[in-house]
């Protein structure tokens, strides 16, 4: 807490966001994502929406791993249950953008409260390994549901289009996705000023006590499951929409590994933790292609780009784990509390 | 009723040799867990890098393939006391996920670096077993199975003999059993920490030479840790019967749905069954159950 906010109302300490210097700021950022798209080229346009999308996606998982203590390691399955519901709806029915997105949401949503259930009998890492189970079995469906999935040759998706605007561009797209993705954030922080989401951090610190205070556990934890796997199926079907093509290599392990490796490094149980982490682990790897784009190599420079990015991919992991714990949020912290008292006070 | 009985018995002995490498990468899975209570994710990679310390030796240094095998091996329980050292040992008090975690981006590492030196294309390893067939009964078997079997079976028995009748396999018996009490008895735990990686290492390099020999190596090698996952989670993580008769188990099973079924229900059966042993019995076939206090 900063100095200089004395807090007079109930209202005031409960909201969101409750100092002059957060709204200002948060102005700013307003501003700020809505002149990009203006300024920006196609390339980083691209990067905007693949972010967008996998902040939606690291925030759910936050929602299960951060704030509930539920290890999964299928969130790419249920984006791509997501994903595929999407593009099934978008080819066979044509119904409206908004609706099939929803509709990716609550599918993956079922997805994952079948998944959850063991979660009441097994824990921790026998838990994160039933949930590969899962993504095994789902990408064995998504491989051999011939009629609804298009098999291994997988579905193209037509463009998103919403009252005759076809969304085919990356700056289009950005005034889709980074609306939906700012909504389904601040649903998430304001998740965990409600009972729901004060049972799921009691669950996360020791699950016997908050079952003993009355909280009950199988319905919250399911719960949490859901709410996680809708968030990754909404980020699943802008997915759908944004590369137009669903396969069922689509949404591999390592893409699950992804998320859970933002949300550590991010910061495990923070809404901002989860936003930081998401954005750097989608920046590393183009800040490498452009570091070995510099480096005076002969031709095969892409040839040491991907086993180099999957090298720092795992660096980073175990750096941020074993140096920083509280990941790239405490980092942004410590630098805030820094510049709080910054001239007077070093 | 013509029921192939042949392909059947064939298709179990090959479903056998394979249960057998489980069942010993599984045994090395298990010393790392007792040991020192971190779930390995590495494993399948740290099988990929003993796999490709021996072909890099074979080929690029022209050692003889006896003495690669034994340099990697020796090689490979470097880089795994190397790796707790670095990565595991500062974990220690962590909470289990974490330290899961950093198995996992050790994993990532590992495989980066053998794309970086090997890059990403799939080799074979030098031939080295006999090659003569075998027959058992009328069972065609091949011979690099069934070799890879009898070698995985030996290295199981010596490892349990040495585990049952060394000095240090009883410490670090005694330190899985109650760590506390092991280091006030005079066990140096921390070096009973490096050493479970040190032979886990060595064994899931031998694990790979014979992988390796049998399916050729590719970094995307390290999947068959993913099985091994299974296994020892069916098994139940702290029983090393459970690894044997899970690796065997699952091997068989994996072996039957490929052969029956077809390549791509391979891992659905494998994973079935361990949603199905999850949801009976969560701790594993031969798992200690947990008793958790307030």
């Amino acid at each position: 807490m900063r100095i200089g906010t004395a807090r007079s109302s109930y209202r005031h300490d409960e909201s969101l966001f409750d100092s002059r210097t957060q709204h200002a700021w948060l102005a700013v950022l307003a501003v700020a994502l809505l002149g990009f798209p203006f300024f920006a080229d196609e390339y980083w346009l691209y990067l905007a929406c693949l972010v967008a999308i996998n902040i939606a996606s690291t925030t759910g998982l936050n929602i299960l791993t951060g704030y509930t203590g539920l290890v999964s390691l299928g969130q790419a399955a249920f984006m791509g249950i997501g994903a595929y519901t999407v593009a099934a709806l978008e080819q066979k029915l044509g119904t409206p953008v908004l609706l099939n997105l929803l509709a990716g949401g609550f599918v993956a949503m079922l997805g994952g409260l079948v998944v959850g259930l063991p979660s009441l009998r097994v824990k921790g890492l026998y838990l994160a390994i039933a949930t590969i189970a899962a993504s095994v079995v789902l990408h064995f469906v998504f491989a051999n549901w011939h009629s609804v999935t298009g098999g291994h040759a997988g579905i193209t998706v037509a463009p998103a289009e919403i009252l005759g605007v076809s969304f085919d561009t990356s700056f289009r797209l950005y005034w889709l996705f980074v609306p939906i993705t700012a909504l389904m954030v601040l649903g998430a922080a304001n998740l965990f000023r409600t009972r729901i989401g004060r049972a799921f951090i009691a669950i996360r610190d020791r699950d016997i006590s908050a079952e003993v205070l009355g909280i009950p556990l199988l319905r919250y934890k399911l719960l949490s499951f859901g709410l996680s796997s809708f968030y990754a199926g909404v980020a699943g079907g802008m997915w759908a929409y944004f590369f137009r093509v669903v396969t069922p290599e689509s949404f591999p392990l390592i893409m699950s590994i992804f998320f859970l490796a933002a949300v550590i490094v991010g910061g495990m149980g923070t809404i901002l933790g989860a936003i930081l982490g998401a954005v750097f682990m989608t920046m590393v790897p183009e800040a490498l292609k452009l570091i070995v784009g510099w480096l005076p190599l002969s031709a095969d420079a892409t040839l040491i780009l991907s086993p180099v990015r999957t090298i720092v991919f795992g660096a980073l992991i175990v750096g941020f784990l074993v140096f920083e714990p509280l990941g790239l949020q405490e980092i942004w912290r410590r630098i805030r509390r820094f510049f709080h008292l910054w001239p007077f006070r070093a | 009723m013509d029921f192939d009985w042949l392909f059947l018995t064939e298709i179990v002995f090959a479903g056998l040799g394979a249960g057998g490498l489980y069942a010993l990468t599984g045994l090395a899975f298990v010393m790392i867990y007792k040991a020192t209570r971190v779930v390995n994710l590495a494993i399948g990679e740290m099988l990929m890098i003993g796999a490709y310390l021996c072909f890099g030796l074979a080929t690029a240094m022209n050692l003889p393939m006896w003495l690669a095998i034994l340099v990697a091996v020796i090689g490979s329980g470097m880089a795994g006391a190397l790796l707790e050292r670095v990565a595991i040992r500062p974990m220690l008090g962590e909470s289990p996920i974490s330290v899961f975690m950093v198995t996992v981006g050790l994993a990532s590492i590992l495989v980066g670096v053998v794309e970086l030196i090997w890059t990403s294309e799939p080799r074979r390893l030098p031939e080295f077993m006999p090659s003569a067939p075998v027959m058992i009964g009328e069972a065609f078997v091949p011979p690099k199975v069934f070799y890879g079997f009898l070698v995985a079976a030996t290295l199981i028995a010596v490892a349990l003999a040495v585990f049952r009748f060394w000095r240090g396999g009883v410490a670090l018996r005694a330190t899985a059993s109650d760590q506390q009490a092991a280091y006030s008895m005079g066990i140096n735990v921390p070096r009973v920490f490096s050493l479970s990686w040190t032979v886990a290492a060595m064994i899931a390099a031998i694990a790979g030479v014979i992988v390796g020999a049998v399916g050729g190596i590719s970094s995307t090698m390290g999947v068959f840790g993913l099985s091994v996952l299974v296994v020892v989670i069916v098994g139940g993580l702290d029983s090393v019967l459970g690894a044997l008769v899970a690796g065997l188990l699952i091997g068989v099973v994996e072996s039957l749905a490929g052969g029956f079924l077809g390549g791509e229900y391979k891992l659905l059966a494998t994973f079935m069954i361990l949603i199905v042993v999850l949801l009976v019995r969560p701790y594993g076939l031969f798992g200690t159950h947990e008793i958790e206090r307030l």
